[in-house]
């Protein structure tokens, strides 16, 4: 028997959430007493792979072909797969990002096994193996049970933390066995912005609203982010306006985040945007309107022009950072 | 060409979310339903395409599983333009068996592009259209952000982290989609909704599956503590509190 995990590189990087879901899987693997086991698929140097060790990992599989460098949904669930067979997973974890979302259905179907995505918390139980996963869009839990043997879990960023274990783990090569049959799409193009922080990654993300009332007032939105090594977002309306790019749109049709700090500056905290951020650990309003319902979600709230608190803000970030 | 669209009925996204019998069921009283996002503008993208391609995308199928009371939402899809709809009549509380069912219904059909949403906005499960891949034994694309057919061959883009990925398949595919794949979801139109009747709606009655996992009960978030106010005029004491009360910065 053993927990395996799916830990996913970043042009051979691992992330905080790798290690959170390593973590994660160690401790299911405990309630279960059995062994933890991390899959790696692509160039990974040694050292880096060494590392899921201090969380938990006591096996590393590594996959290294050169046709499973980008992400190809049936070849890498045919990996995938063929690790939890070899060796006897009864529970499979992954990220709830975009890769762990391609690959988990393809999982669950090809093994069999039930899925729970977007899980939360430790299993309450394990036999029966009943699971809290997030639902309705970040305005609900609901506890699942599993009724197959083999279970295949994705994790919500940010809901569990890091446990460091200090174990030693090795590290062993494994070749999958792959068709053509796997390999059926094809990247043509990749475009990647780097040297940014990634909104998916951040802890601490700046975000503006309509309240913001144009393009040109995004200067103290990104000076603050930057300052406080963040990430920027907005409301849908700003990116429909092409005010700030699709790419930061949070929310319920946008990207659903889970960072630490959340500021939310002319925002008026509609339902739809609250689904996308209401998981951060704590939420900062700015707005000008005392009753705006971001005030309901928030744990801080100014009541001001957003054009003067921000910079007030930066001057604040400024004068405490110089004393520490 | 043939484009299948998999309809998922979902609570508006306005809806206030409550639970009855002791947390174990989601109270759907007052509950306005609609078509998931996703599956709305996927639909809208299908219909783009079969008008701009000359003929080379013949058809635009839904398809849902759940009981008559899915109706009004497959009939909207309708309205908005599908060609025809397959209803698969079980009240499915289980994706695996949701993707089973759907597999079953079309797996002679024919389907060049199944379009799937990457997230149904109830049960949040993003399972549905990798399932319904990995059982009809096709190719699939997630995080899908546009559509289109380039001389025959579909070309997709995808979304990863930090950029995207222009990708090409082979056909048939499943594409699982987001964010982009349309701007905005088509209205019916009055004559869409009238003409909507005649279309055809096809039952299928399903095979027993067993579901893989079952819904227990239901929490809401811990309720939030008030909202503390600070002055404007002092923002360094919001700082202060960041730091140590928070411990965020
Ligand atoms: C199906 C559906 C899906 C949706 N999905 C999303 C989604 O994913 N994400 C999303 O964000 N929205 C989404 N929406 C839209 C959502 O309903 C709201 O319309 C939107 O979130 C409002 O954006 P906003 O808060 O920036 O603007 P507004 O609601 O216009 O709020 C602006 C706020 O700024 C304040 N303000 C004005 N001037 C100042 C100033 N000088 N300083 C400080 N504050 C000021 C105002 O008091 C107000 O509260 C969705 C809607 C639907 C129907
Ligand atoms: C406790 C519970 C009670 C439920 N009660 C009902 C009910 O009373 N009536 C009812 O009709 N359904 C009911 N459902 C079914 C539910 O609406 C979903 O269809 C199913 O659970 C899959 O949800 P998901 O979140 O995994 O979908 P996801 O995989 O997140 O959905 C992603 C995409 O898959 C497709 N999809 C999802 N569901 C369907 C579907 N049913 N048919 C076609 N395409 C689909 C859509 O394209 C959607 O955008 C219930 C589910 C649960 C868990």
């Amino acid at each position: 028997m053993s927990v395996l995990v799916y830990t996913e590189n970043w042009d051979g990087k691992f992330k905080k959430l790798s290690f959170e879901l390593v973590s994660y899987a160690h401790e299911i693997a405990k309630m279960l007493g059995t062994s933890t086991i991390a899959l790696s698929i692509g160039n990974v140097e040694e050292d880096e792979l060494k590392k899921l060790g201090d969380y938990g990992a006591e096996k590393i599989l590594k996959v290294e072909d050169n046709r499973v460098k980008n992400l190809v949904n049936s070849a890498y669930t045919s990996v995938i797969a063929q690790t939890a067979e070899k060796e006897d997973a009864t529970v499979i974890v992954l990220s709830n990002n975009n890769s762990g979302k391609a690959l988990a259905p393809r999982i669950s179907v090809r093994l069999k096994a039930g899925l729970a995505s977007g899980v939360a918390a430790l299993p309450s139980s394990t036999d029966p193996f009943v699971v809290k996963k997030k639902a309705f869009t970040g305005k609900a839990f609901a506890n699942v049970k599993i009724n197959s043997n083999m279970k295949v879990l994705t994790l919500f960023q940010n809901s569990f933390g890091i446990i460091e274990s200090g174990g030693s783990s090795e590290i062993e090569a494994f070749t999958p066995e792959l068709s053509d049959n796997d390999f059926r799409t094809e990247v043509k193009e990749i475009s990647k912005v780097t040297g940014k922080v990634l909104l998916t990654d951040a802890e601490i993300v700046i975000s503006g609203g309509r309240g913001l009332k144009s393009a040109e007032n995004w200067g103290p939105i990104e000076e603050l982010a930057e300052l406080l090594g963040g990430a920027t977002a907005c409301s849908r309306p700003v990116s429909d306006e092409g005010w700030r790019p699709h790419s930061e749109h949070t929310g319920q049709t946008g990207k659903i985040i889970a960072p630490n700090l959340y500021i939310a500056a002319g925002i008026s905290g509609a339902i739809q945007h609250l689904a996308g951020v209401s998981s951060s650990k704590f939420i900062v309003a700015i707005n000008t309107d005392k009753d705006a319902p971001i005030f309901e979600a928030a744990d801080y709230g100014v009541i001001g022009d957003a054009q003067k608190v921000l910079p007030a803000l930066i001057e604040a970030v400024k004068e405490f950072k110089a004393e520490a | 060409m043939k484009i299948l669209i998999c309809i998922s009925n979902v609570p508006d996204t306005t809806t206030k979310i409550r639970f009855v019998d002791d947390n174990t069921k989601f109270d759907t009283n007052g509950v306005q339903w609609i078509i998931n996002p996703w599956d709305e503008l996927a639909l809208t993208r299908a219909l783009q395409l079969k008008e701009s391609s000359g003929g080379a995308v013949e058809k635009v199928s839904v398809i849902t599983v759940g009981s008559k009371s899915v109706e009004p939402t497959i009939r909207k899809a309708l309205a908005i333009g599908a060609d025809d709809a397959i209803r698969v009549n079980a009240e499915s509380e289980d994706a695996y068996e949701v993707a089973n069912l759907i597999a079953d219904a079309v797996k002679d059909e024919g389907y060049d592009i199944i379009i799937a949403g990457i997230e149904s906005s109830d049960y949040n499960g993003s399972a549905v259209g990798g399932m319904v891949a990995e059982f009809l034994g096709l190719p699939s694309v997630s995080a899908v952000s546009s559509l289109d057919i380039e001389n025959g061959e579909v070309v997709v883009k995808r979304e990863i982290d930090g950029g995207s990925e222009v990708m090409t398949s082979q056909l048939p595919f499943v594409a699982i989609v987001q964010k982009g794949i349309a701007l905005e979801p088509r209205i019916p139109s009055m004559r869409g909704i009238m003409m909507a009747r005649k279309k055809p709606l096809n039952v299928i009655e399903p095979a027993e599956v067993a579901p893989m996992t079952e819904y227990v009960s239901y929490e809401l978030p811990p309720a939030k503590a008030a909202c503390k106010m600070i002055d404007p005029e002092n923002v360094k004491e919001l700082v202060v509190l960041l730091h140590t009360e928070a411990k965020v910065i």
